[in-house]
C-alpha cells in the first residue's frame, strides 16, 4: 500500500506536486495519469526517496523509504529515465544492485530469463535497444521479489508483444496481491490493465476512482441512431431540445438524451431505427475533459524532473 | 518470457549493511572497462615516467649547476611520475561517483540503499583500499627501476637510507589521497567536467599562482596549499620552505576529510 498525504514538492519556486492525496491498494493495477509535467516521475522519486518533498509525506506499507530495511523486497521501481551505466553489461548491473541485500547470482538469472535477456546478458547495456532497456528495467524491478511495484511508463518503447507481455505481467502480480502503481499517458493502455486510475495535473489530484466509473461520468456519451429517414428523426431531435450530428447518410449522433428517449421519440414520428446504440466514452474522452484546463503549455519536455 | 517465475528464492527478508553496500561498490568498480583502464594509466605514468626522468638525469651526470648537485634527491626521482601520475589518479575517483550521475545509475544505487551515508562512505573507502593495493606496489617498482638506472653513476640510494621508505610510500599514499579528493568534488559537484577542472585548478594551477606571489609568500602560500603540504611525503631531503613529511601530509588530509564533509551535507540534503 502506498500512502500519500499532503504531498508537495518544489523546485526552485515551481510547485511540480501540489497537496496531493491518495492511497494506492494492493491486490489491484492503480494507474497514474496525467499529462507532461504534471508530476508523475517527482510523485514516484518521492516515493523512493530520490526526492524530498517539500511538504506533506508519501509511505509505503506505512513507512518512508528511508526507513526500510530492505527496500529492494518490499518496493520495485522502473523509472523513466534509464539508471543504468551504458558500459556494464546487464548481468552486472542486476548483480551490483542484489549484492546490496545479499541476494544471490541464481536469482538474478532467474529474473534475466524471466525478461528475456539470457541471450544478451553479458552484453554491455549501451548497446540496447529501448525495449530492452524497458526489459531490463522490469528485471531490476522484480529482482527483490517485493510487494510494492512503481511502474513509470513500463510500455515506452516495447513492441506490441512486449506491451502484451508487460500487460500480463501486471495482472498475474496484482493477483498476487501486491500493490501495482503504473503511470502512463498511453490512455488506452491504462483502461487495458488498470482498474483504478488516479488523474493528476499540474500537480494537483484530479480525480481518484474505480476505471469504469470514471469512464461512465466522462461528459461526451452520445448515442449513435441509424435510420433511412435521418433527415426527419434530425429535426425532431433538435426539436426535442438535443444537439443531433450528422455521420453518414444514415448516421446521427445524438448528445444529450438516452437510447431509450430517442428510441421512444423515433415511434413518435414514425421513423424506422436500424440501429440504436449508446457509445460510452472512452477513457481517453475522459481523460481529456478532466485535464483539459491542465495540460501545461510549456515547450520543454517536462517530465524528467 | 513467462509471467510464473517471479516470486522465488529472492525472500528471506536480508538487510542491507554497509558491507554489502561496498561489495555493491567493489562489483560497479570492476564491471566497468574505464576503472581499470584509468588505474592501469596511473601505474603506467608513475613507473614509466619516473624511469624516463630518472634514466635522463644518469645520462646527463654530473650537471653542470652546483645547486642541482647539492638538492639532488635519488628517490623524489625515481617518483616524478607522481606529478602526472595524480591527474590520473584524481580523474578515477572523480568518476567513481560522477559517472554514477551521467548515467543516472545513482536512482538505481539509492533506490537499492537509500541510506545515503552508507553509499556515501563506501565509495571512499573501496577507492583508498583499492589504490593502495594498486599504487604502493607501483610506487617500489617505480623506485627500484630509478635507483637501477642511477646505479650506472653510483648516485642511488637504498630503502634503508633515512627516510626512503617513508618516501616511498608516501608517494602511494599521496596519490590515494589524491583520489579521495576526487571522489569528495565528484560528490560535491556531481559534474565529471567541473570536478576534474576544479581537482587539476587546485593541483595545478594555484601553485603555479603561488609562484607570482612576491617572495617570500610564495613558498608560505605554497607550503599550505593541497599540492605543497601533500607532496612534502615524498621528500627525502629536508626542505625548509614546507612542512615536515607527515605534518605536510597530515595538511593534506585535513582538506581532504573537510571535502568529504562537506560533500556528505550536500548529498544528505540534496535531492538525488
Amino acid at each position: 500500500m502506498i500512502e500519500a498525504v499532503e504531498l508537495s514538492k518544489t523546485y526552485g519556486g515551481k510547485r511540480a506536486v501540489d497537496r496531493l492525496s491518495f492511497v494506492v491498494q494492493p491486490g489491484i493495477v492503480t494507474g497514474f495519469l496525467g499529462p507532461n509535467g504534471a508530476g508523475k516521475s517527482t510523485t514516484f522519486r518521492c516515493i523512493l526517496g530520490l526526492d524530498r518533498p517539500t511538504g506533506g509525506q508519501i509511505t509505503v506499507n506505512g513507512r518512508s523509504y528511508h526507513d526500510i530495511p530492505a527496500p529492494l523486497h518490499e518496493v520495485g521501481a522502473l523509472l523513466e529515465a534509464r539508471s543504468v551505466h551504458p558500459g556494464r553489461t546487464a548481468r552486472n548491473h542486476l548483480r551490483m544492485l542484489a549484492a546490496t541485500h545479499g541476494i544471490g547470482h541464481a536469482r538474478v538469472d532467474e529474473m534475466l530469463h524471466l525478461v528475456g535477456l539470457d541471450d544478451v546478458a553479458d552484453r554491455r547495456v549501451g548497446t540496447f535497444s529501448l525495449g530492452m532497456g524497458q526489459r531490463l528495467g522490469v528485471a531490476t524491478a522484480l529482482l527483490g521479489d517485493p510487494e510494492v511495484l512503481l511502474l513509470d511508463e513500463p510500455v515506452n518503447g516495447l513492441d506490441p508483444e512486449g506491451i502484451r507481455w508487460i500487460r500480463q505481467l501486471l495482472r498475474s502480480l496484482a493477483d498476487e496481491g501486491r500493490t501495482i502503481f503504473v503511470s502512463s499517458h498511453l490512455m488506452s493502455e491504462m483502461a487495458q490493465t488498470a482498474e483504478h486510475v488516479i488523474v493528476i495535473g499540474r500537480g494537483r489530484l484530479i480525480a481518484d476512482a474505480p476505471m469504469h466509473d470514471l469512464v461512465a461520468a466522462a461528459s461526451g456519451a452520445h448515442v449513435l441512431v441509424r435510420t433511412p429517414m435521418r433527415d426527419t428523426l434530425r429535426e425532431a431531435v433538435t426539436a426535442a431540445g438535443w444537439s443531433a450530428t450528422v455521420v453518414d447518410s444514415d448516421g446521427l449522433e445524438v448528445l444529450g438524451a438516452t437510447a431509450a428517449e430517442i428510441g421512444e421519440l423515433a415511434f413518435a414520428h414514425h421513423v424506422p431505427v436500424h440501429e440504436l446504440s449508446a457509445q460510452a466514452a472512452t477513457l481517453e474522452e475522459a481523460y481529456m475533459a478532466l485535464t483539459a484546463d491542465e495540460v501545461e503549455y510549456t515547450t520543454s519536455t517536462g517530465d524528467n524532473r | 518470457m513467462t509471467a510464473t517465475a517471479v516470486h522465488s528464492a529472492a525472500r528471506p527478508a536480508r538487510r542491507v549493511s554497509f558491507d554489502r553496500v561496498l561489495h555493491s561498490e567493489w562489483i560497479k568498480f570492476r564491471s566497468v572497462r574505464s576503472s581499470w583502464l584509468t588505474l592501469a594509466i596511473t601505474m603506467l605514468l608513475v613507473i614509466g615516467l619516473g624511469t624516463l626522468f630518472t634514466a635522463a638525469r644518469a645520462s646527463r651526470w654530473p650537471p653542470h649547476d652546483r645547486g642541482e648537485l647539492l638538492t639532488f634527491d635519488p628517490t623524489r626521482i625515481s617518483l616524478a611520475g607522481v606529478f602526472l601520475a595524480q591527474l590520473a589518479v584524481g580523474v578515477l575517483g572523480v568518476l567513481v561517483v560522477t559517472a554514477e550521475y551521467s548515467t543516472g545509475t545513482i536512482r538505481a544505487t539509492l533506490t537499492a540503499a537509500p541510506r545515503r551515508l552508507t553509499v556515501y562512505l563506501a565509495k571512499p573507502l573501496l577507492f583508498a583500499a583499492l589504490s593502495l593495493v594498486a599504487l604502493v606496489p607501483t610506487a617500489f617498482a617505480a623506485f627500484a627501476l630509478g635507483q637501477h638506472m642511477l646505479s650506472s653513476k653510483h648516485i642511488q640510494t637504498t630503502l634503508s637510507a633515512p627516510g626512503v621508505t617513508r618516501a616511498v610510500i608516501g608517494a602511494a599514499l599521496y596519490l590515494a589521497a589524491v583520489g579521495l579528493f576526487g571522489v569528495a568534488l565528484g560528490w560535491l559537484l556531481r559534474h565529471t567536467a567541473g570536478a576534474i577542472s576544479t581537482l587539476f585548478g587546485v593541483l595545478l594551477i594555484l601553485p603555479l599562482l603561488a609562484h607570482v606571489l612576491p617572495s617570500p609568500w610564495d613558498s608560505d602560500v605554497n607550503k599550505w596549499l593541497p599540492s605543497g603540504a601533500g607532496q612534502a611525503v615524498f621528500a627525502v631531503r629536508a626542505d625548509p620552505s614546507t612542512f615536515a613529511p607527515w605534518t605536510g601530509f597530515g595538511v593534506f588530509c585535513m582538506y581532504v576529510a573537510a571535502c568529504l564533509v562537506v560533500g556528505a551535507v550536500t548529498v544528505l540534503r540534496r535531492d538525488a
